[in-house]
């Protein structure tokens, strides 16, 4: 079994499919000689050449929108938006477009694209280079959203949103770039909308996504040193959502955590909060605990985004929050 | 400066055809305006009264496999491109017989298969997936060229000047289409453009503009032929300035307090395509008649044919949201 760090469980997925596919190309900026600001497509320009490694203008429009008009003729481009931040720029044609197509065609189009970014704060950049816009996305008919926590995930979900007849935004963390893991030789694609549960438990479910799945299995290792078992699972695909995994957990342990990176306040743990409560209301011991960063724009100051947004010790306090409500 | 293109080539038989199809968009439009005061069609309607021989020129100048986006005036066009007035009319009545199947409406009329990639209500939307399209095209080798139509008042949105860019830097086989009809809704050109002559903006990207008179519909096609040679040649795309007049106000019921009556009556007078093709071709009131008498049994024909469609289920909202 190969190692692969999560930036290149990426660039392992692109060249697969590319290598046996002529339909895949990737377009962006700097991703072709510098392989992108995150090296997730270095050395594929020597592989597969310019036509298909595409660099472009800073135009995310433009980009977005000319991956749209591809797929739209049944190529699958995988558009990189170089920061969730410059998402912004290309929402119109994400959102207005892409997402639509099919629906207000009555089913005559299929757009097939995949827009790669990421985001994700840790080195502060400030308030324009590192959000976490997941939120956004989900909220929108016609688009699917993932949002792959490890090596093993990106390589198998981005070979999904590749290979999926709808618009797929793909998040990636910039902090995981660099993890590593044992991954299978071949490729094993991983079906969008499953869930994964990282760690069984018996007392808490902790529902993460992306940075804080890590951050929640550190949690709950220093969790079970109290002698509270809690359950770890990443939706990985937002959109659509495993709810079934999502209630199957909560009906088992009676409390809930949600956490992401991502502003608490109108977060995507909101949602998955609704259906807990929805889905598994009776089992319920404990009001369901959010985690998420301060409803802030990412300060530079590292001590201050060190502050706003969450780490292990937030899970954890939550965790011993939802505990603690027992009338025990 | 962009070259103005001269008259085209098109035998009399031609333009009496032509003719008789954007007589056919006239009078598909005023059923359309009519029908809308009677509160028979439900949402946002814009008529391109007065742009058919942009419509009629540049869509009979494609070759089959060639594809098009259109605007949120986009009638015309998708009659044009090859939509029945049957399908198109019963999109308006938000039929399940309509070209997007009721799905879409005036502003969102799409016909894949005749090569309408869709009618776009976000001023300049289209742009960027036409610029994708003829990339596709260039990447698979397929001699196909995508056709972008926009208006004067898409060309001051991000989405033009990054297309055009774009498309030029990769010598995309595209034809972007400027259907230049003086107004950006209610604004004029004098109040949007700090320049007279929108072809500079294309030209500033190095790209190839032809300029042509909008109101004369063999000009407009040979334009379009001569513009499509060159995307698919290889030798990028090319900017059709067409100079038009929108005839009516922006929406249909625009009481177009922003706009003279003499301007109105000038424009009217002097700029309408169909009246200035009639007169050169010489047509007689007989032969006139009988032309309209022909369109106008199609235009009732669609009504009818609309409204005897079948109505989607409410819950049908809820299918083609993916795929």
């Amino acid at each position: 079994m190969p190692e692969l760090s999560y930036r290149e469980a990426v660039r392992d997925t692109l060249s697969r499919a590319m290598r046996e596919d002529d339909d895949v190309f990737i377009l962006g900026e700097d991703i072709a000689e510098m392989g992108g600001s995150m090296g997730v497509t270095h050395g594929m320009l020597d592989e597969f050449g310019p036509e298909r490694v595409r660099n472009t203008p800073i135009s995310e429009m433009a980009l977005a929108g000319a991956a749209i008009g591809a797929a739209m003729q049944g190529m699958r481009p995988v558009a990189e938006i170089m920061y969730e931040d410059f998402l912004t720029l290309a929402t119109e044609q994400i959102v207005n477009q892409a997402a639509k197509h099919r629906y207000m065609s009555g089913g005559q189009l299929t757009v097939p694209v995949t827009f790669r970014t990421q985001g994700g704060a840790g080195w502060s950049p400030g308030a324009q280079h590192a959000q976490q816009l997941e939120a956004w996305f989900v909220h929108i008919p016609g688009l699917k959203v993932v949002f792959a926590s490890t090596p093993t995930d990106v390589r198998g979900l981005l070979w999904s949103a590749i290979y999926d007849d709808n618009p797929v935004v793909f998040f990636e963390h910039r902090t995981l770039y660099g993890i590593k893991e044992q991954v299978p030789e071949e490729l094993e694609p991983i079906p969008l909308g499953k869930a994964r549960v990282h760690r069984q438990g018996e007392d808490v479910t902790v529902i993460a996504t992306g940075r804080l799945v890590h951050e929640a299995l550190t949690a709950a290792q220093e969790a079970e040193q109290d002698g509270v078992s809690v359950e770890v699972v990443d939706p990985r695909t937002l959109q659509p959502l495993d709810e079934d995994a999502l209630i199957t957990s909560v009906k088992k342990t009676n409390r809930c955590v949600v956490a992401h990176e991502a502003v608490t306040r109108m977060g995507f743990g909101a949602e998955v909060a609704a259906i807990i409560q929805y889905g598994a209301f009776d089992w319920l011991d404990a009001p369901i605990e959010r985690v998420g960063a301060k409803f802030t724009p990412l300060p530079f100051a590292p001590v201050m985004e060190e502050w706003c947004v969450p780490h292990a010790r937030d899970v954890l306090d939550a965790i011993k929050r939802t505990v603690g409500r027992n009338g025990d | 400066m962009a070259k103005v293109e001269q008259k085209g080539t098109l035998s009399k038989d031609e333009l009496r055809d032509f003719f008789r199809e954007m007589l056919l968009i006239r009078r598909f439009e005023e059923k359309v305006e009519e029908r809308f005061r009677a509160g028979e069609l439900p949402g946002f309607l814009h008529v391109a009264i007065g742009q058919e021989a942009v419509a009629v020129g540049v869509c009979r100048a494609l070759e089959d496999g060639d594809v098009i986006a259109s605007t949120h005036r986009a009638h015309g066009h998708t009659l044009a491109k090859g939509t029945t007035p049957n399908e198109l009319m019963a999109e308006l009545y938000g039929k399940l017989e309509g070209c997007s199947h009721g799905y879409g409406g005036s502003m969102h009329l799409y016909d894949v298969e005749h090569g309408n990639l869709g009618a776009n209500a976000v001023v300049g939307g289209g742009l960027p997936q036409i610029t994708g399209a003829a990339l596709a095209f260039q990447l698979r080798g397929e001699p196909r060229v995508a056709v972008a139509f926009f208006g004067d008042g898409a060309t001051n949105i991000g989405t033009f000047h990054e297309s055009l860019n774009l498309g030029q830097l990769w010598k995309v086989p595209a034809v972007y289409v400027l259907e230049d009809n003086k107004w950006a809704e209610s604004t004029p050109e004098r109040q949007h453009s700090p320049i007279r002559d929108l072809s500079k903006r294309a030209e500033a990207f190095g790209m190839t503009a032809i300029k042509v008179d909008g109101q004369d519909v063999g000009a407009v096609y040979a334009a379009t032929r001569r513009a499509l040679e060159h995307a698919r040649s290889g030798k990028g795309p090319v900017f059709l300035h067409c100079d038009t007049y929108r005839l009516r106000g922006h929406y249909i019921g625009d009481p177009q307090v922003y706009r003279s009556k003499e301007e109105q009556e000038d424009v009217r007078e002097h700029h309408d395509p169909i009246t200035l093709l009639r007169e050169a071709l010489g047509l007689s009131d007989e032969e006139f008649d009988e032309v309209d008498g022909e369109v106008q049994e199609i235009v009732d024909t669609s009504v009818d044919f609309a409204k005897n469609g079948t109505d989607p289920r409410p819950e049908d909202a809820l299918k083609n949201v993916y795929a």
